[in-house]
């Protein structure tokens, strides 16, 4: 039991990630019906920003972090109201190859401000230990359970309390009905996309508070949210939490006990258990653990 | 078989149909592929026209090269073409069977090396299997894949490109590993087709050979696939892509049908990768698999939505754009300030330049002209058909 603590709760803390950003992917979907692509640059430069704020602004951690979730919660605005909006109504994929178009522009962007560097977010918690349950686990790995479930908890309690939440909702549910009762369907685009991107700067401050910090690639690590949204369901923010922590249970069991127990799998085989058990619950369930049946009419 | 009775007998139907070239009195005149004399002068013209381009003085070998990889891209796009805009299965996995197709290639035609095995087969045994390997994979997959839809389905695929990359990578007695292998020698009796020959006291230099074979796998392919889709099959296709619920209400097996889309799709890309593979020359799981791999899916998507939706010719069309752009970029890069080679430190480079070229006409086609540039010609075609009217 002892060592598996240390397992458990570094697969914690990767699937909390996983889950923030699975998270934005939904809420954009529900709102919009387009996957959003753009969503690992967006964490790239949110993490960038935390790291500008801080060494180059003097930010204290947290305000920086804060202040990196604004700026980035503006851009995703911005893009929405430049590249998006001009969208609706037009085919899904070509929506989807739009948010696309952005990825890659937003990634150039990034590749110019951080050119080919690893840059650090100046995170206090570094690679300090702490004791929990009689083992010694990351400090990050509790960072990261703790701050991400906070974060998709005030988003949950959002949507559910508030009445812009509700309007959110309702937009989500049906664009026209929305309209006609009064809701502002294309500010609820824009602020959907905003709190996307301001959960993509906060996964992204958390990634890259890693050993190994920040560089143009890892925005990679992102496509991992795309099995964790199918296995959740496409339009379920709860699926995408538990999908999040069962994937990166999965990944980090694997990382650690494959080697010895099942060889013949290869190394490095937990890059690819995601899409594995991505695969293998499709097929019993094909529209994720918790998404909504499409009802289909002839 | 005697002909129906109602037919009009051919002299007569010839005498009736001089100057009423577009009047179908029988029901295969009408379904013919070449059904008017324009489409066979002009099919037939455009057929002589590549043949003959490598005897003339504007193919050097470079340019041979990119049409070879056009005719190979062709291939791919084709059966992309018919799992994808046929039968409405958005697929993001090709580049999984374009590499499966590749490796098998190499390790049926290959010679053995130090961790890598290789049976050194002739041609005529290991490019079929390069098609068979990938389209067993795909009927093993396609029942799954027929219970998903939409974006589910495209997000499934994609998984394939990442396991994939993974058995590639750790298959190391088939694939070589890490390093990849060489590309396998395409030899039937005696005969490399990627060799200078000598053929009648002809000479024929290494490229001209290759492009004449694939050329002639392309039309070989490429009929094979516009019969199946005007076929039972090919109409299942269409049933199954407009509403999956109404096909299967008026009777049209669902799986047996998406099974048999996806089935031949790979077959497609598989001989598309195991022809890739000599183009490469040496192949490594990170040419398909991964981010690459999920690239070159989207170029392949690329091939089909600029090309044309489940048009043969379109996906032709398509290929030859996708495959042909980069090169013109390439040598315009040369005229514009800002862009410029890797590590060159320009503001974008020619491989950016050509991500947002794809991306931005891809959104453009879909939006304004769904069809591609295949529905482009016929656009052009019926303008001038009407011409001087506007219909």
């Amino acid at each position: 039991m002892e060592e598996l603590i240390p397992v458990i709760v570094r697969g914690l803390g990767v699937g909390s990630t996983y889950a923030l950003l699975a998270v934005g992917f939904v809420i954009i979907y529900r709102a919009t019906d387009v996957v959003n692509f753009a969503q690992p640059a967006l964490m790239i430069l949110g993490a960038y920003y935390v790291s500008f704020y801080v060494f180059n602004l003097g930010m204290p951690f947290p305000v920086a972090v804060i202040a990196s979730m604004i700026t980035m919660a503006a851009v995703a605005a911005l893009t929405e109201r430049i590249a998006l909006r001009p969208m609706v109504g037009e085919p899904p994929f070509a929506a989807a190859m739009v948010t696309f178009g952005v990825f890659v522009a937003l990634f150039i962007l990034a590749f110019r401000l951080i050119g080919t560097n690893v840059i650090v977010v100046g995170d206090p918690w570094g690679l300090e230990r702490m004791d929990f349950l009689g083992a010694r686990v990351n400090q990050i790995d509790i960072a990261k359970i703790v701050i991400s479930m906070i974060a998709i908890a005030i988003v949950g309690i959002f949507l559910k309390r508030s009445r812009v939440g509700l309007a959110m909702r309702a937009t989500a549910l049906d664009q026209e009905v929305a309209l006609a009762q009064g809701v502002n369907v294309g500010r609820m685009f824009g602020l959907s996309w905003a709190i996307s991107g301001a959960l993509a700067a906060l996964a992204g401050m958390l990634i890259g508070t890693a050993a190994g910090g920040v560089s143009p690639l890892v925005a990679f690590v992102a496509l991992k949210a795309l099995p964790v949204i199918i296995l959740g369901g496409l339009d379920s923010i709860q699926g995408s939490v538990y999908a999040g922590i069962i994937i990166g249970l999965a990944e980090s069991f694997t990382r650690t006990y494959a080697g010895t127990y099942a060889p013949w799998l290869g190394s490095n085989f937990d890059i690819v258990v995601p899409y594995a058990i991505m695969i293998v619950v499709l097929m019993v369930r094909p529209y994720g653990l918790f998404g909504t049946k499409e009802v289909v009419r002839v | 078989m005697s002909a129906p009775p109602d037919t009009i007998e051919p002299k007569a139907a010839r005498a009736t149909l001089r100057g009423r070239p577009e009047l179908y009195t029988r029901y295969a005149a009408d379904q013919a592929l070449l059904n008017t004399n324009a489409k066979k002068f002009w099919t037939l013209a455009l057929l002589l026209a590549v043949i003959i381009l490598p005897f003339t003085p504007f193919a050097t070998r470079a340019w041979l090269g990119n049409l070879t990889v056009v005719m190979i891209y062709a291939i791919g796009g084709i059966g992309l073409n018919l799992v994808t805009g046929f039968a409405g299965q958005v697929s993001l996995g090709h580049a999984f069977f374009i590499g499966l197709g590749a490796f098998t290639a190499a390790f049926v035609g290959g010679t053995p090396g130090r961790t890598a095995g290789g049976l050194e087969l002739e041609m005529w045994i290991w490019l079929p299997l390069a098609g068979l390997v990938p389209m067993a994979v795909g009927l093993l997959v396609a029942p799954l894949a027929a219970r998903v839809r939409g974006l589910y389905l495209a997000i499934l695929t994609l998984g394939l490109v990442f396991l994939g990359e993974h058995i590639f990578r750790e298959w190391e007695f088939v694939t070589g590993g890490f390093i990849g292998r060489r590309a396998p020698e395409p030899v039937i009796a005696g005969f490399n087709f990627n060799q200078r020959q000598e053929i009648f006291g002809v000479d024929f230099e290494r490229e001209a050979i290759f492009y004449l074979f694939c050329f002639v796998l392309l039309v070989i392919l490429a009929v094979l696939a516009r019969n199946l889709a005007r076929s039972k099959s090919g109409r299942a296709f269409a049933a199954v892509r407009d509403r999956d619920v109404a096909a299967e209400v008026m009777g049209v097996p669902l799986l047996k049908t998406k099974v048999l889309a996806f089935g031949v799709s790979s077959f497609y890309a598989g001989i598309c990768g195991g022809l890739l593979a000599i183009a490469f020359g040496q192949i490594t799981p990170e040419n398909f698999g991964g981010l690459a791999g999920l690239l070159l899916s989207v170029e392949f998507l690329a091939v089909i939505l600029i090309g044309g939706v489940a048009t043969i010719s379109g996906s032709i069309i398509g290929a030859a754009f996708v495959v042909l752009l980069p090169r013109f970029v390439e040598i315009a890069s040369a005229y514009i300030p800002f862009v410029g080679g890797q590590g060159s430190g320009a503001f974008l480079t020619i491989f950016q330049v050509n991500q947002i070229l794809f991306g931005a006409l891809i959104v453009a086609f879909l939006i304004l002209e769904p069809r591609g540039l295949f529905g482009l010609w016929l656009r052009m075609r019926n303008y001038w058909k009407a011409w001087p009217f506007s219909y």
